[in-house]
């Protein structure tokens, strides 16, 4: 008796502390990155509760520039992203490391996203999951597919589909030979590799089925045969190949596209305690594993990879020899206004006949 | 006294509409017009323009994108007419009672689902692996896949079909007003079906097609979703060109300027068509 009310006002304690400390969280995401699971752990460790919106790089600056970084407390874009968002639209606030657990991240890939992301001597972003754009092919029926510039072969005409989005100028270009990196930063150098690629994409053009926009569309393209051979993401390809084993990711001889998806935080976000909860939480290695297992894509969590089902670790190293991993291409922080030249070769790609 | 209390009482009435009209039309448009005047000169650097509108007129993708939409969207107009007249009068003219409840009603089915799942719909009827193709191939008409999906004649059965409802229903109005006398007295006078039909009913409906056609032309124009999912790889749009500079570019500038355009050129557009129709818009709207 004397201990059930000693539990209950305990309890009522404990409740009434999480309680004060307990915040929504409005996170900002890429559709797997927060699984139900995941969050349904949070919950019951932190007493946060979670809202998950999933979105992409355009959209989530598209939404945090309306609302001048507020609406989410937590975002999650490309590492390449950040730096000319801030410089542009400021949106985003800097990340305090002391109350980041950073020995939970490998230590190269938070060096690397630091130094990316650095906008006026503060950071903006941690790494959190990272994967490649490359080329998911049916290789039974375009076995002969090998680099991007291959989806322009005569042998699959019809039967191939890609974004219309700057990965796509940017895969085309290191196949021709080119190296768009490195001209990020001379503007007219970089309009003369867009002019070359846009060239080669109007005459793809009449090899193209459609011009995919979201996951599932591609993934429903390659599954039904209409399409043998495409530009997509690495996870698409390894999920794909779980039904049909003809179907995998490729990394193209030219080399994959390595992109870093990040932790930010908005510069009006309200929940910071539960932002850095929720940051500290889903790099712990198995909740990593987790996240790995139901977004197909590896995370910068040390030993994160611990806990991953075998066989996406089977086709993770079917498609990635030490070679190929070597040949990534990581993208570099994009300049400021080096999409308004790309926006401008993407339409006129699209108006071509 | 009593005279300031129905006034009020009018205010008070009028309320919701003004406020209406002022916080989610006027006001929205307002921001939208000094967004749009407003050029990139550098980062967080802006100065007042007409440089966005200039850019419409003298980069041809833009106008022409413009044109083609407006051109696609009269076609459909007239396509979903031609489908809708025929229904309209069967429903209005040729049916009674419980009959013409449920043709209406059957109508109206198809618009109880949203837009979204109608257009995946069409997507399983007209892609390569979809119900047509495999149809055509087991009747033996074709010996390989056909592809129905990702060109202009999908994007058109998409609209038509959208949109057919919206023509359908201010013509049955429209034609349930008019007398059958009328019609019997035009066939006793000696007309033929083709005379009665030029003399006397398509007059009468005239403010019903005006009002179908204003409706139907305003919703294919502001279609978003059927051109992009119908359309594929040539499927450019006017709205889906606006969606692009507003969340790909990051150019609100380019996309304000460019949403301006498509309200004038849309108002011009209906102005234009009541003047050839020689209708006003209180008679097609005001019934």
């Amino acid at each position: 008796m004397h201990i059930k009310a000693v539990s209950t006002v305990a309890f009522a304690l404990s409740f009434a502390v999480s309680g004060a400390q307990a915040e929504t969280l409005r996170l900002l995401t890429w559709g797997g990155y927060a699984p139900e699971d995941v969050i349904a752990k949070f919950e019951e460790e932190t007493g946060h509760t979670v809202e998950v919106t999933t979105s992409n790089n355009e959209e989530m600056i598209a939404k945090l520039r309306a609302t001048n970084g507020g609406g989410f407390d937590l975002a999650q874009p490309s590492q390449d992203r950040i730096t000319s968002a801030q410089e542009e639209f400021g949106i985003y606030k800097p990340i305090d490391m002391s109350r980041v657990q950073s020995d939970l991240f490998i230590p190269s890939m938070l060096e690397a996203t630091a130094g990316n992301t650095t906008y006026e001597g503060e950071v903006y972003g941690l790494p959190h999951v990272w994967g490649t754009s490359g080329l998911v092919v049916n290789t039974a029926a375009a076995g002969d597919v090998k680099d991007y510039t291959d989806l322009c072969d005569a042998s699959v005409s019809g039967k191939v589909s890609y974004r219309l989005k700057r990965p796509t100028l940017i895969g085309f270009a290191y196949s021709m030979g080119l190296d768009p990196f490195s001209a990020y930063s001379d503007t007219d150098a970089y309009q003369g590799i867009l002019d070359q690629v846009e060239a080669k994409l109007t005459e793809c053009k009449p090899n193209v089925k459609t011009y995919w926009e979201g996951g599932d569309e591609i993934k429903n393209l390659l599954r039904s045969g209409e399409v043998v051979a495409s530009m997509a993401w690495d996870t698409g390809g390894w999920q794909l190949n779980a039904d049909n084993p003809d179907i995998t990711f490729v990394a193209p001889e030219s080399g994959a596209l390595g992109w870093i998806d990040t932790f930010a935080l908005p510069a009006r976000g309200r929940a910071d305690d539960a932002a850095y909860d929720w940051i500290n939480f889903v790099m712990r290695p198995d909740i990593a594993a987790m996240i790995t297992n139901t977004a197909g894509n590896f995370t910068a969590a040390v030993d994160g990879d611990a806990g991953v089902s075998a066989d996406l670790k089977a086709r993770y190293q079917g498609s990635f020899d030490q070679e190929a991993i070597d040949n990534i291409k990581w993208y570099p922080p994009v300049p400021a206004g080096l999409e308004a030249l790309e926006g401008a070769t993407l339409d006129r790609v699209n108006a071509a006949n | 006294m009593s005279r300031d209390a129905s006034r009020l009482g009018l205010l008070l009435l009028l309320a919701p509409l003004l406020l209406w009209l002022f916080l989610l039309i006027i006001l929205p448009h307002i921001g939208l017009f000094v967004v749009s005047v407003s050029e990139k000169v550098g980062v967080r650097e802006y100065e007042i323009g007409f440089g966005n509108y200039a850019a419409f007129f003298t980069e041809p993708l833009y106008w022409r994108t413009f044109a083609r939409t407006a051109i696609m969207s009269m076609l459909a107009t007239a396509l979903t007419l031609i489908l809708g007249f025929p229904i309209a009068y069967y429903i209005a003219k040729l049916t009674k009672g419980r009959t013409k409840t449920t043709l209406f009603l059957m109508c109206m089915i198809p618009f109880w689902v949203s837009e979204l799942v109608r257009t995946y719909g069409w997507m399983i009827l007209l892609r390569e692996t979809g119900v047509f193709s495999n149809f055509l191939q087991y009747v033996g008409l074709t010996s390989g896949p056909i592809e129905f999906l990702y060109n202009d004649a999908a994007i058109m059965v998409g609209l038509v079909y959208t949109s057919i409802l919206f023509m359908v229903v201010p013509l049955v109005t429209t034609l349930d007003s008019l007398d059958d006398s009328l019609i019997e007295a035009g066939y006793d006078l000696g007309g033929t079906s083709l005379s009665v039909m030029r003399e006397i009913v398509i007059p009468h409906a005239m403010p019903g097609i005006v009002s179908g056609c204003i409706v139907v032309f305003m919703l294919s124009l502001g279609n978003y979703l059927t051109p992009i999912l119908l359309g594929g790889k040539d499927s450019l749009w006017f709205t889906g060109m606006i969606y692009t500079q507003f969340i790909t570019r990051f150019n609100w500038e380019l996309g304000s300027a460019f949403g301006f355009l498509l309200l004038a050129l849309s108002s011009a557009m209906v102005f234009f068509g009541l003047k050839l129709s020689r209708q006003s818009l209180s008679n097609t709207m005001g019934r």
